[in-house]
């Protein structure tokens, strides 16, 4: 799977509070869910992404709470992918468990910048600044949930 | 799990194990019927209890439902608790309150808890016996890691994670490395555990254990309170840590057999276990410590803290409302009023903690000293409900966050503090210590 897209770029420890504030968690709609993604943080998040675009974060995104709707809010938003230098570990899983794409990685990428990146060969090109960077892949356990289509396909499929 | 099964696995690692292992690694190898697991390996694990609250039950049932799973693996192993947004705070709060008792009903969910006898979870999962020393614990609800306290391995997972353990009482788990954090010496004069996990995660991070387990040791572990180990346990998330746990003593077994819990299975840290980075920490010289705003790792001691002035308190939730965390507020406060202009909010965790304060006469002390006294919920925590914070608000909370708008409107902010830092702070009327 190759994707291309233009970077919304974060700081460090964007958390699952600003993701999805708790106060829009009496629903778990993702399409209410997305109207107020990122509200706290980036009031401007919801009008101006596009589908296919990528978010690229410092350390620790999506730490705080256990709560799914953050990486759905993401997911329905139009995001394609989520790069960050590391993840929370409940995100983490609960990304994967759902089907939004992330990728750990310490990438050099601005606001705006276009990004492509090949899940397959494990590469990112700033096509913007003419870089690019590596990433592992995941591991084969993982790989199976993911090409299952997540967890729940993946447990039906009897394939864990 | 069967306990059949569980007692095999037990006898199987009773053998010295090949390698060496961390008290978190034993009871994963335990549960996913091996000898030896080593860090970074992913594994199928049983879990004892699966565990889930009104906001992340909903998304999890959907998802159950539309794998086509038709049963819930073990009726007594499912938790459903109703602690976020209740009492009902609007429609729609009451309609995924709804979604879960209908599913409960369903499958004859056992351990179902409703606005009456509902707690919040865990404080309510200890009191009420769920959970035992050696169980494997998940639950949809990042604060699960709390039951690390009672040396059961309990970590946060999301609602599709909750689905699929529901539907088949497993998990996977990736076995994580560890830090250790050695304890000696007893903790000062209205220094608590609260006090303690600030000055840790101040130490290491908000990611400092990112991944990772928190293993408590060392001889200052017996010096502290089951309720100050939940304390520090339930916080070790906010360090990024998988999970936080302590070994198994004369208090631990005493406040299991109290509550009514199953047989403890202990287990036991190798002494040559591997452990990323060891800290050593003498409690006497911990302070009260208290997490400025926007992260719980912005930690400061009051030496290093002006005039705050402040508007409201509270003092509850998972982290900090156990009687033991009322009783020193109620100490603190004694003989004050909580200073004009103060919101002072108490929530007892528990029916049975709000019954147990009720008798101890605590309760009207706070209504007394100008607090008001809610009902168990997880409430403003979240910014749910009962005391959302306006613009350009501070709240002085015994909670576990202070993320940008946790408590209310994005420009409002919540320093975490004690039980004690906080009944201070009201009396104060600003941020300030308890003497």
């Amino acid at each position: 799977m190759k994707i291309k897209g233009n970077v919304i770029r974060y700081n460090d420890n964007v958390d699952t509070d600003v993701i999805i504030p708790a106060r829009y968690l009496n629903t778990s709609n993702p399409k209410e869910l997305a109207a107020h993604c990122m509200e706290d943080l980036d009031p401007t998040f919801v009008s101006r992404v596009k589908k296919g675009d990528i978010i690229v974060a410092g350390a620790n995104f999506g730490c705080g709470s256990s709560r799914e709707h953050a990486p759905i809010a993401i997911k329905e938003s139009g995001i394609a992918c989520v790069i960050a230098k590391s993840f929370a570990r409940i995100f983490y899983r609960n990304a994967i468990n759902i089907g939004l794409p992330i990728v750990e990685c310490d990438v050099d990428a601005g606001e705006g910048d276009v990004l492509t990146v090949d899940f397959d060969a494990g590469v990112i090109v700033n096509e913007t600044k003419g870089t690019s960077a590596n990433f592992s892949a995941f591991p084969p356990f993982l790989k199976t949930i993911i090409e299952s289509g997540g967890l729940l396909a993946a447990v039906r499929e009897g394939k864990l | 799990m069967t306990a059949d099964k569980n007692k095999k696995t037990l006898v199987s690692s009773d053998t010295s194990p090949p390698r060496p292992m961390t008290m978190t690694q034993k009871i994963i190898a335990a549960h996913a019927g091996k000898d030896y697991v080593s860090p970074g390996e992913i594994v199928m694990a049983n879990v004892d209890l699966v565990l889930g609250n009104d906001i992340t039950s909903p998304v999890a049932i959907a998802e159950f439902d539309k794998a086509g799973a038709k049963s819930v693996f073990d009726r007594k192993k499912v938790a459903l608790v109703m602690d976020h947004f209740t009492p009902n705070k609007d429609i729609k709060a009451a309609e995924q309150c709804k979604c879960v008792r209908t599913f409960a009903k369903k499958h004859g969910v056992e351990n179902y808890f409703d606005t009456g006898d509902v707690g919040v979870e865990h404080a309510l999962i200890p009191e009420r016996g769920l959970v035992t020393s050696g169980d494997l614990v998940i639950g949809a609800d990042s604060h699960t890691c709390t039951y690390g306290a009672l040396g059961a391995f309990s970590t946060g997972i999301g609602s599709t994670d909750m689905a699929a353990a529901m539907a088949t009482g497993k998990v996977w788990l990736k076995v994580p490395g560890a830090l250790r954090f050695k304890l000696t010496g007893k903790l000062g004069r209205y220094v608590t555990g609260k006090d303690l996990i600030l000055h840790i995660i101040g130490m290491i991070g908000v990611d400092g254990a990112l991944y990772k387990s928190m293993e408590f040791t060392g001889e200052g572990v017996h010096t502290l309170s089951v309720s100050d180990r939940l304390c520090i346990a339930n916080m070790a998330i906010e360090a990024g840590a998988k999970n936080g746990i302590f070994p198994v003593d004369d208090k631990t077994i005493e406040f299991l057999k109290e509550h009514g819990a199953d047989e403890p299975r202990i287990y036991e840290a190798d002494p040559d276990a591997e452990y990323e980075k060891t800290y050593e920490i003498d409690l006497s010289e911990v302070r009260q410590t208290v997490a400025f705003p926007h992260l719980p790792e912005n930690t400061r001691t009051f030496d290093e803290i002006g005039d705050i002035p402040i508007d409201q308190i509270v003092i509850g939730s998972c982290t900090n409302g156990r009687l033991e965390d009322l009783i020193i507020a109620a100490e603190v406060m004694r003989g004050h009023r909580v200073a004009p202009g103060v919101r002072a909010i108490i929530i007892p965790a528990t029916q049975k903690i709000y019954l147990e304060a009720m008798e101890m006469g605590l309760l009207r002390e706070f209504i007394e000293a100008g607090c008001v006294v809610s009902t168990p919920t997880c409430g403003p925590c979240l910014g749910g409900h009962m005391g959302i914070l306006a613009e350009g608000e501070r709240c002085v909370a015994t909670t576990n966050r202070n993320f940008i708008g946790r408590m209310g409107h994005p420009k409002s902010e919540v320093y975490l503090a004690s039980p004690a830092v906080a009944a201070a702070s009201a009396i104060a009327g600003k941020l300030a210590p308890a003497i």
